[in-house]
């Protein structure tokens, strides 16, 4: 069956003064209509950068060095501009941290609406905004029809990412990208737009990829998860399998440092130093030098990332090579 | 409370930010008639508790409700309009700029963004050695530099590396680097605001665990400033929840999690996203936070309250103990009906 988002081998690299850094490395996932993933994982790992390669998002020094990324069976990294502004804000939208990533400061968001509407369907300003009121109405705005008339400064941050959201529904989109937003909201507004994403989600018809540095955020939204590390994916299953029994030595570390993880008050585990720079990628596993259960052959060979059936799920790491036979 | 002395006793603090701006942005015509308007930020409102002597004292609450001029008027950083501070029982919030210079090393102050706090023209050894040698005037450079070390292995950092300059280190070693300057000067009360929030996951355990270490070794008192209802559950001993810059309750962590009384603590809870356990409900508030410039009258949070009543429009309800050690500002909870 066709998948509504396929990314194959995807890699993403930025021509720097010093060299190419590699900033996504051969990551490959599966979405289909209803499915809500989370991108997870610390900053730098390269979440936003998968997204972004998604939308055509990756301009200059960066480029998508190779892999195929098939949206509704069409290939988007090797798609022009042109073509991709059609899918983005019509298929495919975004939702930012930053609202105002999306809103323009000097028109209302009736006519930001407006101009979105009729920069991909054929309508009258009213029938455009109608629809707008509809999507107002949806992320739970009161009294919209007056709100058309309003600039994005006289809503809390709270509303403008409400905004944002009707924006990216106004279309219908097939697939719904939010990086990281709710990160920069207080926790009662970000209860009501993980909420909001839930609902908009259970008519199955939209899929969503969750980026969050946040696990008991995706944990309430997503039902699986891919978990990156310095570019490369190294778990990806279920939300529930991961969260209740992480596998991968990074997962277990970051589930573990959760100060909800530990009786209060005592020591928390941490997982020693910090993601390398992407310049300066350790050989083998990128892993390894942070590993409690680091091996020989983690220094020499990097893992790969195969699907071990008794786990439910992929994981990228040689302690599972060696205990269990995975595929790939 | 207890009856043990307070390290800190703060009582009835009042802290207004006026934000009116040049004489023309404060005219405005009213009734036919020109009037200079005033326009005032009520940052903190009567706002009163004490803190013991080892313990972790934590402030709670949603950004914008006052928690970072809470710590900065402690440490004097603000000028207080209205209210008293006391530290070890001497009243400091009247003293001048001399007779505050001992008090100054007892009480250090940790910020959010490392790099800020940073002078990042000044090597990490002179940014430690500064305000050590600013409080010792007569220690030896070889004592200073032994010391340096000493700290710098304590968080973490390689003393190896005191000649190099803050960009050069991650935002977890600078935060670190921030934690060695507060304790430089052998603090007693170390007040941190938001100090992991720009942190990530894996590095924010690194602090945490530097700062229990520290309270440990060194007997350290805190009052550690965050959003972050988890961190705050695992560190304190005893929790604020701040809303609009006044204390709605003030508990011990066990009872403030377990039972929280008033309306907003409730909300503020359930809205916490818990890893693993998926939410059926939230108490969801009406509307938004309103602005600190327009305090609503009576309880600051009556217009979002599901159980606000007559009582709670126009009079301010006050910070009074309901069990041994829990203090809760509502008039709800004081007549039995929360
Ligand atoms: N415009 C850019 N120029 C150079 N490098 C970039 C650029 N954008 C991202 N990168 C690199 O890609 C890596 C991954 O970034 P990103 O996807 O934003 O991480 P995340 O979203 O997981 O925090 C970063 O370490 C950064 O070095
Ligand atoms: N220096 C200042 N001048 C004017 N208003 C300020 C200043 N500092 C803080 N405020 C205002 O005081 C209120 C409380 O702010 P703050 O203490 O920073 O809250 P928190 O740290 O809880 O987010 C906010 O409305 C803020 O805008
Ligand atoms: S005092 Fe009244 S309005 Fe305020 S929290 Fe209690 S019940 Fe609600
Ligand atoms: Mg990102
Ligand atoms: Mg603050």
């Amino acid at each position: 069956m066709e998948h509504l988002l396929e990314l194959q081998n995807i890699v993403v690299r930025f021509a720097l003064r010093f060299g190419d850094l590699t900033a996504v490395d051969d990551v490959s996932f599966t979405l289909d209509r209803g499915d809500r993933m989370g991108l997870v994982g610390e900053s730098g790992a390269g979440k936003s950068v998968t997204g972004f390669s998604i939308i055509g998002l990756i301009s200059r020094p960066g480029y998508i060095a190779s892999g195929r990324i098939l949206f509704e069976g069409t290939d988007l990294a090797h798609l022009n501009e042109e073509a991709l502004r059609n899918i983005r804000g019509n298929r495919i939208s975004m939702i930012f941290q930053d609202p105002m990533m999306t809103l323009n400061p000097v028109l209302t968001i009736g006519t930001q609406m407006t101009e979105t509407l009729q920069a991909h369907m054929d309508i009258t300003d009213e029938e455009a905004a109608a629809m707008a009121v509809d999507r107002l109405r949806m992320v739970h705005i009161p009294s919209p029809e007056k709100r058309l008339n309003q600039y994005p400064h006289e809503f809390s941050g709270g509303m403008r990412q409400r905004i944002v959201i009707a924006i990216a529904l106004l279309m219908d989109p097939a697939l719904i990208i939010a990086d990281e937003p709710t990160t920069a909201l207080d926790v009662t507004i970000q209860a009501e737009i993980l909420d909001l994403l839930l609902e908009l989600c259970a008519t199955g018809k939209t899929g969503l990829i969750l980026i969050t540095h946040d696990l008991a955020v995706v944990s309430q939204v997503t039902d699986k998860i891919t978990v990156m590390y310095a570019g490369r994916i190294v778990e990806m299953g279920s939300t529930d399998t991961i969260i209740h029994d992480p596998r991968h030595p990074y997962t277990q570390g970051l589930i573990n440092a959760l100060p909800g993880s530990r009786h209060t008050g005592s020591r928390l585990n941490q997982i020693p130093g910090m993601m390398p720079n992407l310049l300066t990628i350790p050989p083998g596993c990128s892993f390894h030098p942070r590993c409690p259960f680091m091996m020989d052959i983690c220094t020499k060979q990097a893992p790969r990332l195969k699907y071990y059936k008794e786990h439910e799920r992929q994981i990228s790491c040689f302690l599972m090579e060696n205990q269990n036979k995975g595929s790939i | 409370m207890n009856d043990k002395k307070p390290l800190l006793e703060v009582n009835n603090l009042i802290k207004h930010f006026d934000i009116s701006g040049g004489v023309l942005d404060r005219l405005t015509l009213e009734k036919m008639r020109i009037r200079m308007k005033k326009t005032v930020v009520h940052a903190l409102n009567d706002v009163s508790f004490s803190i013991f002597q080892g313990e972790t004292f934590s402030v709670v609450g949603e950004s914008g409700c006052g928690k970072s001029t809470l710590g900065r008027a402690i440490v004097r950083l603000y000028p207080i309009d209205k209210g008293s501070i006391y530290y070890c029982g001497d009243r400091i919030d009247t003293k001048d700029s001399r007779a505050m210079l001992p008090y100054r090393s007892k009480m250090q102050m940790v910020f959010q963004d490392p790099y800020a706090s940073l002078n990042p023209r000044m090597k990490v050894e002179q940014t430690l050695m500064e305000p050590m040698l600013f409080h010792n005037p007569s220690m030896s450079m070889g004592e200073a530099r032994d010391n340096v070390a000493a700290v710098m292995e304590q968080v973490g950092v390689d003393p190896g590396w005191a000649s190099r300059y803050p960009h050069e280190f991650s935002g977890g070693q600078r935060q670190r680097i921030s934690i060695a300057r507060a304790l430089m000067v052998e603090p007693e009360f170390i007040i941190a605001d938001e100090p992991i929030s720009a942190l990530d996951v894996s590095i924010q355990a690194q602090i945490l665990n530097l700062f229990m270490d520290a309270q440990d070794d060194r007997g350290l008192t805190y009052l550690f400033i965050t959003h972050d209802l988890s961190v705050v559950k695992h560190i304190s001993t005893r929790v604020a929840v701040m809303y609009l810059g006044t204390i709605c309750e003030l508990a011990h962590k066990a009872p403030l999690f377990a039972h929280p009384r008033h309306p907003y603590t409730q909300a503020l809870l359930s809205a916490i996203p818990i890893l693993g356990f998926r939410k059926s409900r939230h108490i969801r508030l009406k509307g938004e936070v309103p602005t600190p410039i327009e305090l609503p009258s009576g309880c600051v949070f009556h217009k979002r309250c599901p159980f606000a009543f007559e009582r709670c429009f126009n009079e301010v309800p006050k910070l009074s103990e309901r069990d041994s050690g829990t203090f809760v500002a509502c008039h709800g909870v004081e007549e039995g009906k929360i």
